[in-house]
């Protein structure tokens, strides 16, 4: 599968997960019973057009209440998507992923592999245990990520806002606040290949835990592997997918599958049939790494 | 496919807590939420 039919399935479904068209036009939001349906991607429910919830944002309204109950429903969910999909929702089926992806196609120099990178990846750990269930669940009563960092609902406030006088009257420093963060990830995904993927989304955390055994993942014939390292050398997540196939951080866009020269690489449900040891594909130059 | 089976066993176990969920009313408390405007969410809270 190329980049042009991923871009369809992610704008399929950002389209189907915001099917609430007259929502962006008339403001207000859906408030029909499919709303009770956790959405795969990170998706405010306060967005004009929503038809489900956000699995974050309904995590949360479990943690914070006065009266804890465990979330079965939006944890189940969670697990049953990671070990389906694991990290593929990221890049197929996550609509703050893919606006993120189409303000990178604006043509500037990017910059993916920089010092700080690597220890940036685990911020977004930081951000699930502490403003998604930490403080939530310690202090209660709010929703600390949705609240101060969530640029997915910031987006939706603007929309309302845009639409509504007495929302505009209500607006003071936590809006300005929530959209300074906005206006750094936008920013930021000029620079860097989808930021807020990359350091700072707690659901692209607890999916990034699942990939290892997805149902759907990467397969690596270490038979046909000639190390030429072009599958690091393409992927705009910096992750080596001749070391690890399977990185928390591979969001399945798939371009180190097409770019493999060996065809050593392969996406998908069904367990790679690899070459034999003896077979015609053996690994004799593994050190023209680039 | 038995490397795939530790996923399988997961999906079951993340369906099961969802019936679990459902069983409880929980989609019904996601709703309460969902329905309507999150002013924290939008940075209006």
């Amino acid at each position: 599968m190329d980049n042009k039919h991923r871009f369809g399935i992610q704008a399929a479904a950002t389209l189907l997960q915001n099917a609430n068209f007259k929502g962006f036009f008339q403001g207000g939001i859906y408030s029909g019973p499919v709303k009770q349906v956790c959405v795969p991607g990170l998706n405010c429910y306060s967005c004009p057009g929503a038809v489900g919830a956000c699995p974050i944002g309904s995590l949360q309204s479990f943690l914070d209440a006065r009266t804890f109950r465990l979330p079965y429903y939006v944890v189940g969910l969670l697990i049953f998507f990671g070990a389906l999909l694991g990290r593929a929702v990221c890049g197929f089926l996550c609509p703050f992923g893919w606006i993120q992806e189409l303000i990178g196609l604006i043509p500037v120099k990017k910059r993916n592999r920089f010092r700080l990178d690597p220890s940036l990846r685990w911020v977004k750990y930081g951000v699930l245990a502490v403003l998604v269930i930490g403080l939530p669940l310690g202090l209660k009563l709010v929703p600390y990520f949705c609240k101060y960092l969530c640029p997915s609902g910031t987006l939706a406030g603007w929309m309302l806002a845009a639409r509504d006088s007495i929302l505009r009257s209500q607006l003071g420093a936590l809006f300005t606040w929530k959209s300074a963060v906005l206006i750094a990830v936008i920013t930021a995904s000029l620079f860097i290949w989808r930021p807020f993927c990359k350091y700072l989304c707690p659901l692209g955390a607890i999916y990034g835990l699942f990939n290892r055994v997805s149902l759907v993942r990467m397969e690596l014939d270490r038979d046909r592997c000639v190390g030429c390292g072009a599958c690091a050398g393409v992927c705009r997540m910096c992750v080596d997918p001749s070391r690890e196939p399977n990185s928390a951080e591979c969001i399945r866009c798939g371009d180190c599958v097409r770019t493999c020269p060996m065809q050593a690489l392969q996406l998908g449900v069904r367990p790679m049939k690899k070459t034999s040891g003896d077979g015609k594909h053996t690994n004799k130059s593994k050190t023209n790494r680039g | 496919m038995k490397s795939r089976l530790p996923a399988l066993a997961l999906m079951l176990a993340g369906l099961g807590l969802t019936l679990t969920g459902i069983l409880l009313g929980q989609p019904g408390g996601v709703l309460m939420k969902a329905a309507r405007i999150c002013m924290e969410c939008v940075g209006l809270g």
